[in-house]
């Protein structure tokens, strides 16, 4: 009998757990960013068309445009309701992987397609192919942690042998002779790089590779080929241990350098070149499309001639099926793709550190996106 | 790689025996016996099965993915998988593994025989049940909350004492620290520790109640002290069953994933000092690699994974026949 | 003050009591070697609390023994020892469990509210305050199911094979292969269902891929603890029962299963709790989906634990606050779930001699 009631008991007790579970379950609701949030960069909703946009849009890819994605996904959730649009930043790599297996509507990538990946996205696309179309353009800021020096100036060889593990404190001669006016400590110089394969490591290699190739004797490439060092996971991860970790060094998106100070670059010009959006929107602008037909890969420059040129720079591509795209999501593809093009999503992106793709090209990226199909 | 042969000659599944209506007929025993015992053999199968598909897919990735290496598998120093002569290596996952498993063993081991011993013999009874109980609910703290804890809270705050050990242990060479942030195998190790502490504490709590009560008081009535009597009753009694509780904790310490991740700062370099950060674990570096592998890469990685698999199947093996040598016990005190 | 009483029994050696410390001698040296400790850390300048507890744990172990050895010889001082060293592994132990639960409590509950448990990320960016976890529980509460739907009756029917059927080849086989299954990594066993499930048979991503990967996890987790309890049960119970005459199948349903459900619900639950916490293969087949999906057969949904995994690796204070609350949410979700398996294992558990 005693054993009865108590079993009564704990039934009442799960049956009021398992209600109370529902309960919470029931009234929940979307967070659609028009109450909550400090709804500091204010966006101009108006202008987005809908269109056909309806359900879930699934993407995957390149961590770098995460902040850039989930701004326009704000105003873009705003102005279409109903659209939710799913940016799980895995990294260019697995994006364009679930993109090719068709698991998502499109993958953000920060390198273009390889020849390889276009012939087999020739499956997915029936009828067409796979193509690069750049969306966002950004400096990668070399962010430092020394406590007083708020100036630092490095130039490529330098940088190349702090990464490299040849100068190890913070007072050596080369840093000095660069900043001869900074009390530089001798605390130990804590190099930090990606674990992970990146876009953003691949840029940062491809720069010191090419404007400092006899201090970096490795290949550029989105694995980190130097010994030594030490490692954090994405761009977050990096920017926070170097937050937290004195005398440390790293390079991330400048959206992810808040509170952090940054590298002056020594380039060829006269004056030390600070990461801003402004100078690396006129390294991007000598940039050349060397896609074919209506892929607009882009080739970076990384010893841009103009006066005050960011050269470490990152672009972003969004890849999609020129033709062939999967038809129930090919509206809300096309009306999202067409809204981060105009001109309101790339004014999105100076607020948010990003820089812009130039004029010429992302006309060329309208007409495309008009295209799809 | 013989796993998948093995499997290839299990019995095949005999035809489910579902008969409503021979259930419904109670007097008879033999049909709701032949039932019940097809569903539980059914479902042992069903068991295996799965298991046989995932060992014979995971032996065929990962042979594809050997029989393309450049580098020795055992021996090369890099993880470049998906370059295009792939050339990748499990000596640095290995030696990381191993080593931070043994940290957190070295740690947790006696700690827990000590908590084990606190609450089966020391306490006072009316704390020993609520302080089981609370190592019972950390056992189920999730390892992703430990990691967060782990990379938050521990770790910043293990400077100091890494400088101590640096300052005293430092002329080693295994305990140098060069200031960095303290995301070493160290602290791998130590957070590792924290995580196998309640199973570990749980199984050997387990076999100290159940030393023979008998011993325990002859030996006390002989004039033994507390101490006395736990060296020479129940530790002798609760060997094995520490031992195969220390190989459950170490099991779970190698396949730990998400914690490892979260706290270590990876390299491809073995360094001398447990306190520099870097090198590696199998987990963790299938975690955080796997997401930008190719389609090769990602084979490579399955390959470290099977040889993870294998460590963890000859560990837990192990236990296994440790506690099994003891079965006479089992049931005696339940 | 402390060396005055024993002193006062100990020139009294003919009684039939040893000399002996009085019992407030340990808690005046934990007090007193933790004030010393505290002193040395603040007088060396160390930081680290971490270095002030050992230090207070090394001179309390060594001031026990000094003591008992000089007031009631070496027999005790070891027993002293012993004890005081069982102690000290005791508060290291319950320091950093302690700490792991405070700490969440209070930075989770910066956050943690009706609204944070009601609401989805929705269009949320990482670095700006506000948002829920609604979706990830709903996600996690379905997922969890679906895998313990699939998981533990063909846990508990395997584990009742191979304790009492199991002889012979299969049963042989069949305790191999759990074995190898503890072992399978969680990514792995992600992977296998991303490329069967997914890849393979083109199904979308989904909360029952989860479920299916999860359960694979699970299900050696329930066979083991299962047949661990199910052995525990005397078999005097089974013969009584087979001798009365009761079929053998009616014996393991009433007999031998309540015997040892305490012990089985306990498993289920502890298997739970370690599903609930996987990230690794939710994160390849769940996908992320930062609205609410209450359907886990269609579309991408939350997970609790993947929630925090990326609002940690986010990495920025908003998105920590948020990683803390969730984490205290997880917490808390799988201590109610334990302490009702414990209340049904306390209740349900047939009354022994004791």
């Amino acid at each position: 009998m005693k054993l009865q009631r108590m079993n009564r008991r704990a039934l009442a007790l799960g049956a009021l757990a398992v209600s109370g579970a529902l309960a919470l379950t029931a009234c929940g609701s979307d967070e659609t960013g028009s109450t909550g949030g400090s709804g500091g960069k204010q966006t101009n909703a108006a202008n987005i068309k809908c269109d056909d946009a309806k359900g879930q849009l699934a993407a995957s890819g390149s961590s770098a445009q995460k902040n850039a994605i989930d701004a326009w996904t704000k105003a873009y959730a705003q102005a279409c309701q109903g659209v939710q649009v799913q940016y799980n930043p895995t990294g260019s790599g697995a994006g364009i992987t679930a993109f090719l297996q068709g698991q998502t509507a499109f993958a953000g990538s920060d390198s273009a397609l390889e020849p390889a990946e276009i012939e087999k996205s020739k499956k997915i696309c029936k009828g067409g192919q796979a193509i690069d179309l750049p969306m966002v353009g950004g400096p990668i800021a070399v962010g430092y942690n020394v406590p007083g020096v708020d100036n630092l100036v490095l130039d490529a060889k330098t940088m190349a042998d702090i990464f490299n593990d040849k100068i190890k404190t913070w007072d050596d001669p080369a840093i000095k002779k660069l900043n001869p006016d900074a009390k530089l400590p001798n605390t130990k110089v804590q190099a930090f790089h990606r674990s992970d394969e990146s876009g953003t490591t691949d840029n940062f290699t491809k720069y010191l590779k090419g404007a400092a190739p006899d201090a970096w004797p490795h290949e550029p490439g989105k694995t980190w080929e130097a010994k030594g060092g030490q490692s954090a996971n994405g761009s977050a991860g990096v920017s926070s241990q170097v937050k937290q970790t004195p005398g440390a060094i790293s390079y991330f998106e400048l959206s992810y350098a808040d509170g952090i100070k940054t590298v002056d670059l020594k380039t060829e010009a006269k004056e030390p070149v600070k990461a801003t959006v402004d100078n690396a929107s006129k390294a991007i602008a000598e940039a050349k499309v060397t896609g074919k037909g209506k892929d607009l890969a882009l080739d970076l420059n990384y010893k841009p001639q103009a006066e005050g040129a960011y050269p470490i720079t990152l672009v972003t591509y969004e890849v999609v099926c020129d033709k062939g795209n999967k038809a129930e999501t090919l509206a809300t593809t096309k009306s999202f793709l067409n809204y981060i093009s105009s001109e309101d999503g790339q004014q999105v992106l100076k607020d948010n550190d990003y820089a812009p793709i130039p004029d010429e090209i992302i006309t060329k990226v309208r007409e495309t996106v008009a295209g799809l199909s | 790689m013989d796993i998948a042969t093995q499997t290839e000659t299990a019995p095949p599944p005999p035809p489910p025996a579902t008969t409503e209506q021979q259930r419904a007929s109670r007097g008879a025993t033999r049909p709701g016996d032949r039932i019940f015992l097809g569903l539980s053999r059914g479902s042992g199968i069903v068991l295996l099965v799965i298991m046989a598909a995932i060992a014979a897919f995971l032996t065929y990735r990962a042979a594809l993915a050997l029989s393309d290496n450049t580098g020795n598998f055992l021996t090369t120093f890099e993880w470049d998988a998906n370059a295009i002569p792939p050339k990748f290596g499990i000596a640095v996952l290995a030696f990381g593994t191993v080593v931070s498993s043994i940290i957190a063993l070295v740690i947790a081991v006696p700690v827990a025989v000590g908590i084990a011993l606190f609450i089966s013999h020391y306490a006072p009874r009316k704390l020993a049940v609520p302080i089981a109980y609370v190592i019972d609910l950390l056992a189920a703290v999730p390892s992703i909350v430990y990691g967060l804890w782990g990379a938050l809270v521990v770790a910043p705050n293990l400077t100091g004492f890494y400088s101590w050990l640096d300052t005293v242990l430092g002329w080693t060479g295994i305990f140098e620290y060069q200031g960095g942030a303290p995301r070493s195998l160290m602290t791998v190790g130590i957070l590792l520790a924290i995580m196998i502490l309640p199973i570990i504490t749980n199984v050997s709590r387990e076999v100290f109640l159940q030393a023979p009560k008998m011993h325990e008081e002859a030996a006390l009535a002989l004039g033994a002290t507390r101490w006395e009597v736990i060296r020479m009753s129940v530790l002798p009694f609760g060997r094995s069953g520490i031992i195969s509780a220390s190989m459950l904790g170490l099991g779970r310490a190698l396949g730990e994933t998400i914690a490892v991740a979260t706290v270590l700062s990876p390299t491809f370099l073995i360094s001398a000092s447990l306190l520099d950060p870097g090198g590696g674990t199998f987990a963790q570096n299938i975690a955080s690699k796997f997401n930008e592998a190719s389609e090769y890469g990602r084979d490579a990685l399955i390959a470290s994974g099977l040889v993870l698999f294998l460590i963890t199947l000859l560990v837990n093996g192990a236990a296994r026949m440790i506690i099994a040598r003891r079965k006479e016990y089992s049931g005696a005190n339940a | 003050m402390s060396t005055t009483a024993p002193t006062a029994q100990a020139v009294t050696p003919d009684t039939l009591h040893a000399a002996r410390l009085p019992r407030w001698t340990s808690p005046l040296v934990a007090i007193g070697s933790a004030a010393a400790a505290v002193g040395i850390g603040l007088a060396a300048g160390l930081h680290s609390r971490v270095q002030w507890g050992l230090i207070a744990a090394v001179l309390f172990v060594i001031a026990s023994y000094v003591l008992a050895t000089a007031v009631e010889g070496r027999r005790q001082a070891k027993d002293r020892f012993a004890t005081s060293m069982i102690w000290v592994t005791f508060l290291l132990a319950v320091i950093p469990l302690a700490s792991l639960i405070w700490e969440t409590v209070e930075r989770g509950s910066k956050v943690f509210s009706p609204y944070f448990l009601s609401h989805s990320m929705g269009v949320v960016a990482d670095q700006d305050p506000g948002g829920g976890i609604n979706h990830a529980i709903i996600g996690t509460l379905q997922q969890v199911a679906l895998a313990s739907l699939i998981a533990v009756p063909i846990g508990l029917l395997t584990a009742i094979y191979l304790v009492e059927y199991g002889r012979g080849k299969l049963a042989k086989a069949v305790t191999f292969f759990v074995d190898v299954m503890t072992g399978i990594p969680s990514i792995v066993a992600g992977l296998f269902v991303l490329s069967f499930w997914i890849l393979i048979l083109g199904f979308d991503f989904s909360g029952w891929a989860g479920a299916m990967a999860l359960s694979i996890l699970m299900m050696p987790v329930v066979v083991r603890s299962t047949e661990e309890m199910l052995k525990l049960v005397p078999n005097e119970l089974r013969e009584a029962s087979l001798a009365l005459g009761v079929p053998k199948w009616r014996t393991i349903l009433k007999v031998v299963l309540p015997t040892a459900i305490g012990g089985i619900t306990t498993g289920v639950m502890l298997a739970v709790a370690r599903i609930a916490g996987e990230t690794a293969p939710v994160l390849l087949l769940v996908w992320v989906n930062p609205f609410i999906n209450t359907n886990p057969f269609d579309g991408a949904q939350g997970s609790l634990p993947l929630y925090i995994y990326q609002q940690y690796a986010a990495g920025s204070e908003a998105s920590y606050d948020r990683a803390w609350a969730a984490a205290l949410a997880l917490i808390g979700f799988i201590m109610i779930l334990n302490l009702v398996a414990r209340g049904i294992a306390r209740w349900k558990a047939p009354k022994t001699g004791r």
